[in-house]
């Protein structure tokens, strides 16, 4: 029957257009509608995305992982006991339950406070959390560690929003918080991680007071160039006292590797 | 103050205006969460019953949000136009349903009224209409704004290209712009959402932009949908800004956890406007919205989410834009939980926004987290389109690979342009024709062969 489709479906001849992005371009028409191969090819990725939302973190395989470089590592959840209360109430994914509380509560004091602790959480994709979020600390760390950055312990939270970091941080007395997260899953990015980071975290703030790195990823933004923007934003943050939307990223003008230049196909001379 | 109705033996009471809109309100998960719904189906019509019977001069004093602490209250109040008002001043909330379905509101009649409109009174109203008048009473409203092109008009849909990238890579951008062009999307505005805030990186954009608009001779417009300081900040660099972009919200504290205020606002739309960078028209602004975005901030004051959305089209309709977005399904199910609140929210925004004077468009979308799918964005999609909608968005294949969630295609524009009847802006219209991208004559068929302008560029490619 495929016969029958290639005579009917007005194909696009821009298909060499794909190597540049992964947007689905150049699909082809029916009329003026979507063909059969694509909106079928579509369905499939939504409902991959929608498995990905209700994966589970697996908190024991990510805690050795980072036991093993080092870290000092804390397990916690927060408030929301399950994922279907999770997405329906995101107040709860902001705090900490009682348990997890208690437990950073009663930690000995550091002898001198942090000057910065990551927080790890499966957001709407422990998947992203699972790929990305080690591979991310093996690129920044070494950068934290030349400039002589104080590294908290690393916090891994299950059902967690952005600003459970905030009360983690808190208690840990640190002075900046970076939030590790899975964002939410794409179809063509069901493993896209977030970082968030907050000067002064305290309980209550809101997302004017941080800096989001997004789409952090094999096929996104890669570790080393994220670590680089990171390490800009914490660095500014703590000279100039400040975080989010006062803060702005420049860090593109420090950058060598940083692409400067919007030329492109539609742009060229003859 | 109380209010209070009683059915049968039953007097059901509510303690403030805020409590009757609020369990007015159509059921949607962002209203539960904030504790302020209706505990069943029967206290809520009682509370559109008692709604109903509310003179609206009654949303003149007294206020959801407090005036002496809000200064979008202070907004909706002291520019309130009593002139314009008084054509529907003596009816009640009940009797201004009744009033917008005759023949005495028009396309004439709704704009001169709007000024005189408050948001709540227009959200009052709204709750208490089914889906069939809110998109009745949308449709009589014309609400036209202009740049490059001229956006609005009567049998018309426009759509914003959103070429996005997860990288923000610039050729990557172009391919989506080259598809969206072929399939006739972008009269809108050709809207990037950047992946950073950076401000060089949101200039090579710009530039980018700028450059294709020029090179192609497209009537629209561009925008980089950055924050407004960092829009303000490369206008002050030199970088050739059409649209000055933010999303907006209906009270001062949920605009704060947004970075803003009325006075940046201002600042963005003065900047924007010193560029004189129109050529048919001086709507510089690009506003987002979408409920459940106070709650999220936790600067809701107790009002449902619905009302305080509307109020949000206030602070829009100040700066005079040129296209207001709801971006109805993105915030997720803790704020709309599935295709059946998503639809009915996506109407009333439209309806809303229309009767306030505000150019609204719509991001039929949905996240995957959402109970929704496709068959629930035709759904929207076909009723705002017949509701008069003034621009979707058009993204390839429906998926947004920036920002993750999926919205409507260039194909879904086509659609319903075929079985409605809908064309493009004007301008934007004959450029489709003349550049080849449509067939010649009235028919608004696509091309079946690569316009000769855009030949040279895939040449390019290797």
């Amino acid at each position: 029957m495929s016969n029958d489709s290639d005579a009917i479906v007005v194909k696009n001849p821009w298909g060499k257009l794909r190597q540049h992005t992964s947007a689905r371009i150049a699909l082809g028409r029916s009329g003026t509608s979507l063909p059969t191969g694509p909106h079928l090819e579509f369905q499939l990725a939504h409902a991959r995305a929608r498995n990905a939302v209700h994966h589970e973190l697996n908190t024991v395989a990510l805690s050795d992982a980072l036991r093993a470089r080092g870290f000092d590592v804390i397990t916690a959840h927060s408030a929301a006991e399950s994922r279907p209360v999770y997405l329906q109430r995101p107040d709860k994914g902001r705090r900490l339950d009682a348990p997890s509380r208690s437990a950073l509560e009663i930690r000995p004091a550091d002898t001198e406070p942090a000057d910065v602790v990551f927080v790890i959480g499966d957001g709407l994709s422990a998947l992203a959390i699972e790929e990305n979020a080690v591979a991310f600390l093996d690129a920044v760390m070494p950068s934290l560690k030349a400039d002589h950055w104080r590294v908290g312990p690393v916090v891994v939270v299950s059902q967690a929003r952005v600003a459970v970091g905030d009360e983690v941080a808190e208690v840990l007395g640190a002075k900046i918080v970076v939030v590790l997260i899975g964002e939410r899953p794409g179809l063509s990015s069901p493993d896209s991680m977030g970082i968030y980071m907050t000067l002064g975290p305290r309980s209550g703030m809101t997302d004017e007071s941080r800096n989001c790195i997004s789409n952090v990823r094999v096929e996104g933004l890669r570790y080393d160039l994220a670590a680089h923007k990171l390490l800009y934003l914490m660095t500014e943050a703590k000279k100039r006292g400040l975080s989010g939307v006062l803060l702005k990223d420049e860090a593109e003008d420090l950058s060598s590797n940083a692409v400067t230049t919007g030329q492109n196909f539609l742009l060229s001379a003859d | 103050m109380r209010y209070s109705q009683s059915i049968g033996t039953h007097t059901y009471t509510f303690d403030s205006l805020r409590e009757v809109m609020a369990k007015a309100s159509p059921a949607r998960s962002g209203d539960y969460l904030a504790g302020v719904a209706a505990r069943d189906d029967e206290e809520r019509i009682a509370a559109q019953m008692a709604l109903a019977n509310l003179p609206l001069r009654t949303f003149l004093n007294e206020h959801v949000v407090p005036y002496e602490t809000d200064e979008v209250t202070r907004l909706i109040i002291d520019e309130h136009d009593a002139r314009a008002f008084a054509v529907v001043s003596h009816l009640t909330v009940g009797g201004f349903r009744d009033w917008l379905l005759s023949g005495a509101a028009n396309e004439v009649s709704l704009a001169a009224l709007a000024p005189g409109l408050t948001p709540e009174m227009v959200a009052a109203v709204s709750k208490i209409c089914r889906v069939q008048d809110l998109i009745l009473v949308a449709q009589k409203c014309r609400v036209v704004t202009k740049f490059r092109n001229t956006i609005g008009l009567k049998g018309r849909l426009s759509t914003r290209l959103q070429p996005n990238h997860p990288t923000d890579d610039p050729t990557g951008i172009a391919a989506s712009i080259f598809d969206g062009l072929m399939y006739g999307s972008g009269d809108a505005v050709i809207g990037i959402n950047p992946a950073t805030d950076s401000i060089p990186a949101v200039m090579t954009l710009i530039e980018m932009l700028h450059e294709v608009i020029q090179r192609y001779n497209i009537p629209t417009q561009s925008c980089i949908l950055s924050h407004v300081t960092t829009s303000i900040e490369a206008i002050n660099r030199g970088a050739p800004i059409d649209l000055v972009f933010q999303s907006i919200a209906g009270t001062e504290a949920a605009n704060k956890s947004f970075g803003i205020d009325l006075k940046v606002l201002q600042e963005g739309q003065d900047a924007a406007l010193g560029l004189q960078r129109g050529t048919v028209g001086n709507n510089v602004m690009y506003f987002e919205t979408g409920q459940g975005s106070a709650l999220s901030a936790n600067a809701h004051h107790g009002v449902d989410q619905q009302t305080i959305e509307t109020r949000a089209y206030a602070v829009a309709r100040k700066f005079k834009p040129l296209l207001v977005n709801t971006v109805v399904g993105f915030i997720g199910p803790e704020y709309l939980y599935d295709g059946k609140q998503i639809i009915r929210a996506g109407l009333e925004d439209h309806f809303c926004g229309k009767l306030l004077g505000v150019p609204m468009g719509c991001d039929i979308c949905y996240t995957n987290h959402a109970e929704a799918d496709q068959n629930d964005m035709d759904m929207l999609l076909t009723l705002l389109s017949v509701a008069g909608i003034t621009f979707i968005m058009g993204i390839p294949g429906s998926d947004d690979i920036m920002l993750n969630y999926q919205t409507t295609s260039f194909h879904d524009a086509l659609y319903a342009r075929q079985v409605l009847g809908l064309k493009p802006a004007p301008e934007f219209e004959d450029w489709l024709r003349t550049s080849g991208i449509f067939d010649s004559g009235d028919s608004l068929k696509l091309a079946d062969t690569l316009p000769k302008s855009f030949h040279r560029a895939l040449a390019h490619l290797h």
